[in-house]
């Protein structure tokens, strides 16, 4: 185990926020590292804090606690932490209408990653994914790592409008659009599945820590 | 009560916004310009964090249906009630048949219009924020329209006593927002960073975004982290984009530093074409600015005394 003092970088982000990213390269042990502070920090601290890739944002207020008062709070939580389990034991089966109008870009990113659509559609249903974190929109979760052979960068013209459940991959990562959203990922399926809905507690379907895995109709 | 007679160029409900879900995706929403909605609260007797109408640029108009108390606070966009100017900053009582109209942007960009009672609309996620691309939140989601009807949650039973209370030093709105930078975010002089910039076309409630000299991040994208209103976002193409109310709360854009809390209200009062200046300070500055700015806001309403004589003639 790597000790604590290489284990993170702190980065002030404005004069009311600590980015704090976990400096293991490997992307899924980070994520896990990173978790485990959010979890740490949300049962001890009430600030705002939102899990990122390999980070985790805390915002608090500058003047009932100073910046630097705020790092060692996180310090401390950090320096004994232990990563949060690899699955947390949830599973969602998600089912899949892969490639055709309900997937546009199957084909061009099968191609793009030198596989048949038939590869890709194994490769994708071949094993659960983690949610690594909810971002970018209300109950968009970024699922992985994929592995290697699932690489593709993003489109290089993103989309305006990408239906609602639509299941994208890029940089190595997959997700389900829960509404209709601009968006630059490749559209490889699409689900009927309702992933968010505001009316609802939680509102998120998916969870943080949870497995998806994806089947194909 | 009031009943829109038109919605004009974007008039949503907003308060203080939504919080505790942004580590679900829900982006925080509420007030662009938050001190402005806080006072016009205040100033109508409403708790601060009470449902306003954030109006933007103008071209909104209002029937009273019901004898009410309301306050505009934020941007001048010509406000008149009844044919006459509306005082900004100050409690007016309104009587049933008056138009209130918001004719042309005079400075700013959005006024806070609240109601005495607050604005009876559903909390959704423990808001009543409008968050329009995800239509939900405020009225039904979508920004007011013609027909509209807005009540009270608690009609308020004295309106006189709420009437003429006036915000005796409303803030001067400035085209210069104070960032403190990103360690390591761009290579670049402050000169370079310091030119006057443009706000563009696509600029939104999600967004201002920039347009001038690129500057250069020193990496394209970086592994997608938390973000909040005021962080300043350096895309490929070098054209920073500042983060507002309903930004998403993660983002895979490097950041360039954040606007400080103090000048989020100044931001928020930036329409496109308007330009503006960033202004590298520490974060010790913004603290201090922070500092005064709360201490500001603690400050007690004044009465206009001729205000409430005539309120008080009227009945």
């Amino acid at each position: 185990m790597p000790d604590t003092i290489a284990l993170w970088r702190y980065t002030l982000l404005g004069e009311t926020a600590w980015l704090v990213t976990c400096l293991l390269p490997d992307l899924a042990l980070a994520n896990r590292f990173a978790f485990a502070l959010a979890q740490a920090l949300r049962a001890t601290h009430r600030w705002s804090v939102v899990l990122g890739l390999r980070s985790v944002t805390v915002r608090f207020d500058p003047l009932e606690v100073t910046p630097t008062e705020a790092r060692a709070a996180i310090q401390h939580l950090g320096a004994r932490l232990e990563p949060a389990p690899e699955w947390n034991g949830i599973v969602h089966t998600i089912p899949v209408r892969y490639g055709g109008e309900a997937g546009p870009d199957l084909e061009t990113a099968a191609r793009a990653l030198g596989i048949a659509p038939e590869q890709l559609i194994a490769l994708h249903t071949s094993q659960p994914w983690r949610v690594l974190i909810l971002g970018f929109a209300p109950g968009f979760a970024y699922l992985g790592p994929l592995p290697a052979a699932l690489h593709l960068p993003r489109r290089a013209t993103p989309r305006a409008r990408v239906p609602a459940g639509s299941v994208a991959l890029a940089n190595g990562l997959t997700g389900i659009y829960p509404s209709e959203l601009p968006g630059g990922w490749h559209l490889i399926g699409r689900t009927d599945h309702l992933l968010f809905d505001p009316h609802s507690d939680p509102p998120a379907r998916l969870q943080p820590g949870d497995a998806v895995q994806f089947v194909a109709l | 009560m009031l009943r829109v007679l038109e919605g004009g160029a974007l008039a949503t409900v907003q308060d203080l916004g939504r919080f505790g879900y942004q580590h679900l995706g829900v982006p925080q929403s509420g007030a662009m310009d938050g001190v402005a909605l806080r006072i016009a609260n205040r100033l109508v007797g409403n708790e601060d964090g009470a449902a306003c109408i954030e109006i933007t640029l103008g071209g909104t108009a209002f029937e009273v249906l019901a004898p009410c108390v309301l306050a505009v606070t934020g941007a001048d966009l010509g406000a008149r009630l009844g044919g006459m100017p509306l005082p900004l900053w100050t409690s007016v009582r309104a009587h049933a048949g008056q138009r209130l109209v918001f004719t042309q942007r005079r400075y700013g960009a959005r006024a806070y219009l609240a109601l005495a009672g607050g604005l009876d609309v559903p909390l959704v996620l423990g808001s009543r924020s409008t968050y329009l691309p995800g239509g939900w939140g405020g009225l039904e989601g979508r920004a007011l329209q013609a027909g509209d009807v807005l009540q009270p949650v608690v009609p308020p039973r004295d309106l006189l006593r709420l009437t003429a209370r006036r915000w005796r030093v409303p803030p001067t709105y400035g085209r210069m927002l104070r960032i403190v930078l990103h360690e390591g975010a761009c290579d670049v002089p402050t000169s370079w960073l310091m030119q006057p910039w443009r706000v563009a076309q696509a600029s939104n409630r999600i967004g201002l975004r920039l347009e001038g000299q690129p500057l250069h991040a020193r990496v394209q994208s970086v592994d997608s982290f938390g973000v909040f209103p005021g962080v300043i976002q350096l895309p490929p193409d070098g054209l920073p984009i500042v983060l507002m109310a309903d930004a998403q709360p993660t983002g895979g854009y490097p950041a360039l530093g954040a606007v400080i809390q103090a000048d989020l209200p100044h931001a928020a009062q930036l329409l496109p074409g308007d330009t503006v200046q960033l202004v590298p300070v520490t974060a010790e500055e913004a603290l201090d600015a922070l500092r005064a700015q709360r201490a500001w806001l603690q400050q007690p309403l004044a009465e206009d005394e001729a205000l409430f004589a005539l309120a008080q003639a009227r009945g």
